[in-house]
């Protein structure tokens, strides 16, 4: 396999490779493999077109204006038709505007818990993993006592004990949800510190930060890709829960736990007020985790906790 | 004779073996015993022994990767036994390392050029992007590679070139001492010779010293001056590397011989009757007490197993650590 050269004439050479070449060929590969995953591409389409109806809500929506504290008492409880798809509530606003902006309020939610949430737990994992001993023990002991705590419990009991607010309901998950990161990069951590190329950067004499930035860290993105993908649909789950049992999203903002949890008294003869915003979760959960899972077949992954 | 480059005096490197919740130490796995030697400058040194006898830790716990239990590590009149902050930067730019396996030795996120310019970034080598850029040029010119290179990624290349790259990353500071940690033997044959040349090559050139650990016997013959045998984690032979072939001692420095394959008529009758051992190299956790290896000798006596010998200079500049030798 490799019996040819080894060191190639400088001169004969006439191929120049930039930077910018390789740069290009990396992300080329990447998207080669990517689509040829459907699996990944049909997850990815569906995450992607919820962001995009997310973003674009005021201009993509018929009734924008249905989104706060709106009441027609002409059109209440209409069910679904051409001009409101998912049918109107029980102040008459359009269901399909709502869930439109209730995803706005959920993908906030996936994007605030995980933002907050991700760099502190990768940060203890890579110096837990790294540091083997009594640092380690201690953060991995914490983050024991923290995971024995539900995110859901955890949230329940900081809403309740003050006012419920969706913004404390997302500190709360996060408060919980640092920890499954912390593992899961401490264990990809501890297997890379043994590699070669780390005993080279401390033979060069690259500090600890420089080794577990420059050299842990970018082994750890594949998988870290991965599971933030996969979260990202639980998180949303939680934040869904959360609004149904009135800690997070307070009325009359469109939250989709909330439209579940006030449709529900209308059950079954008003079905579109809950079965609608139901879908709709599970539509993007689904996008979410169908990308996940395909992203780990695509790069490979194979950790443990993913 | 120049003053010794490098004096390692009992160097003894344990790894802890814990469990537990308290992480107590139940055991040490013992990977390098009271090892003494000294390198020359410009001189090719070499370590063998087979698999697990503690030669890459040597290797290693010089360079400061793993913290020595024990012992002194003296560097050009320096000690660099334990690494502080200003011995560590003088300490690194004289002595660098070559690992086994260049798959596992670059980092497989890095470009070329990130990986050769750690060193030069570190130790505040260049003053600017394009400085270093035009170093790292420099330096896979030094080792044979188009400097375009340096954009790729490891996995674009062969183990022959990775191989390069790494050997590059150990002359960025234009050290006087490198350790190779087995260089060639994750290579394909035809790429090992080239490999050799080059560092064959590059220490004439520089005058750097080589402490090249290897198992590859024949290689050694046509490399080093001087070769010392381990096993289990102790020197059991240290001779100039021609006396060690020509008249080995020490019974495992004999079959270890024994077994280097020939060619010519010449070196069959030079070569000692072939031997083969029995058994695999016993556990560094619970190392066979006195000569360690008397459970595998042809010439075991009783007091072998009881009491470990001295390495004794029986010619000058050839120890060895043998009941059989020494008492004879």
């Amino acid at each position: 396999m490799e019996a040819d050269e080894s060191a190639l004439p400088l001169e004969g050479s006439k191929i120049t490779i930039t930077s910018w070449m390789a740069f290009k060929d990396k992300i080329g590969r990447g998207w080669y493999r990517f689509r040829r995953n459907p699996i990944s591409l049909a997850g990815g389409s569906m995450v992607l077109l919820v962001i995009l109806l997310a973003i674009l809500a005021p201009y993509v929506t018929p009734y924008p204006r249905h989104a706060g504290a709106f009441t027609d008492f002409s059109s209440t409880f209409q069910a679904p038709s051409g001009s409101h798809w998912f049918g109107t509530d029980e102040v008459g606003r359009d269901v399909f505007t709502r869930v439109i902006f209730g995803y706005r309020v959920s993908l906030m939610m996936a994007v605030v818990v995980l933002g907050l949430s991700v760099p502190f737990g990768v940060f203890l994992g890579l110096v837990a993993g790294y540091f083997s001993g009594r640092i380690e023990t201690v953060i991995m002991r914490t983050t024991d006592i923290f995971l024995a705590l539900p995110p859901l419990v955890m949230a329940l009991a900081i809403c309740s004990a003050f006012t419920p607010t969706i913004e404390k309901a997302m500190l709360a998950v996060a408060s919980i949800w640092w920890t499954w990161h912390c593992r899961l990069i401490a264990g990809i951590t501890r297997s890379i510190k043994t590699e070669e190329f780390v005993q080279a950067s401390q033979a060069i004499g690259s500090s600890h930060a420089r080794i577990l930035f420059k050299d842990i860290l970018p082994n750890c993105a594949s998988a870290l890709m991965v599971k933030i993908t996969l979260d990202a649909g639980f998180v949303i789950l939680v934040g869904a829960g959360l609004s149904f049992l009135g800690l997070g999203v307070q009325p009359p903002k469109p939250g989709l736990g909330t439209m579940i949890s006030y449709g529900a008294q209308h059950l079954p003869m008003k079905w579109w007020l809950t079965v609608f915003p139901s879908l709709a979760i599970f539509f993007l959960i689904l996008g979410f985790n169908l990308l996940g899972d395909g992203l780990r077949d695509m790069l490979d992954v194979e950790a443990e906790g993913i | 004779m120049s003053d010794p480059l490098l004096v390692v005096k009992d160097l003894v490197k344990r790894f802890p073996i814990r469990a537990g919740i308290f992480h107590r130490k139940v055991a040490e796995v013992k990977a390098v015993e009271a090892v003494s030697f000294d390198i020359r400058g410009g001189e090719i040194f070499s370590l063998v022994g087979e698999s697990g006898s503690g030669k890459s830790t040597v290797g290693k716990t010089l360079l400061g990767i793993y913290r020595p239990t024990d012992g002194t590590i003296r560097f050009k009149g320096k000690d660099v036994t334990t690494l502080t902050k200003e011995n560590a930067r003088f300490f690194k730019k004289e002595a660098q390392m070559v690992f086994q396996d260049p798959k596992s030795s670059l980092n497989p996120r890095r470009s070329i050029k990130s990986t050769l310019e750690e060193t030069l970034i570190v130790h505040k080598i260049a003053r600017n992007g394009r400085e270093r850029e035009r170093m790292v040029g420099g330096l896979l010119e030094m080792v044979e590679l188009p400097p375009n290179y340096m954009y790729k990624y490891p996995s674009m290349l062969s183990g022959g070139q990775r191989q390069r790259v790494a050997i590059a990353r150990a002359l960025a500071l234009d050290p006087s001492f490198i350790v190779l940690d087995e260089p060639t033997s994750a290579l394909d044959v035809s790429v090992q010779a080239k490999i050799i040349r080059l560092l064959r090559r590059l220490q004439a050139k520089r005058q750097m010293a080589y402490l090249f650990i290897s198992h590859d016997l024949s290689l050694m013959r046509t490399m080093a001056s001087r070769t010392a045998v381990m096993y289990l984690g102790r020197i059991y032979e240290l001779a100039p590397t021609e006396e060690l072939f020509t008249n080995p001692l020490y019974p495992y420095t004999k079959t270890l011989i024994s077994a280097v394959p020939v060619v010519s008529e010449e070196e069959r009758r030079m070569k000692p009757e072939k031997q083969s051992l029995g058994g695999e190299i016993p556990s560094p956790i619970n190392p066979p007490g006195g000569c360690a290896f008397h459970p595998r000798c042809s010439l075991v006596e009783r007091v072998c197993s009881e009491q470990l010998p001295d390495l004794v200079e029986v010619k000058p500049g050839h120890f060895v650590r043998c009941h059989g030798v020494t008492n004879a």
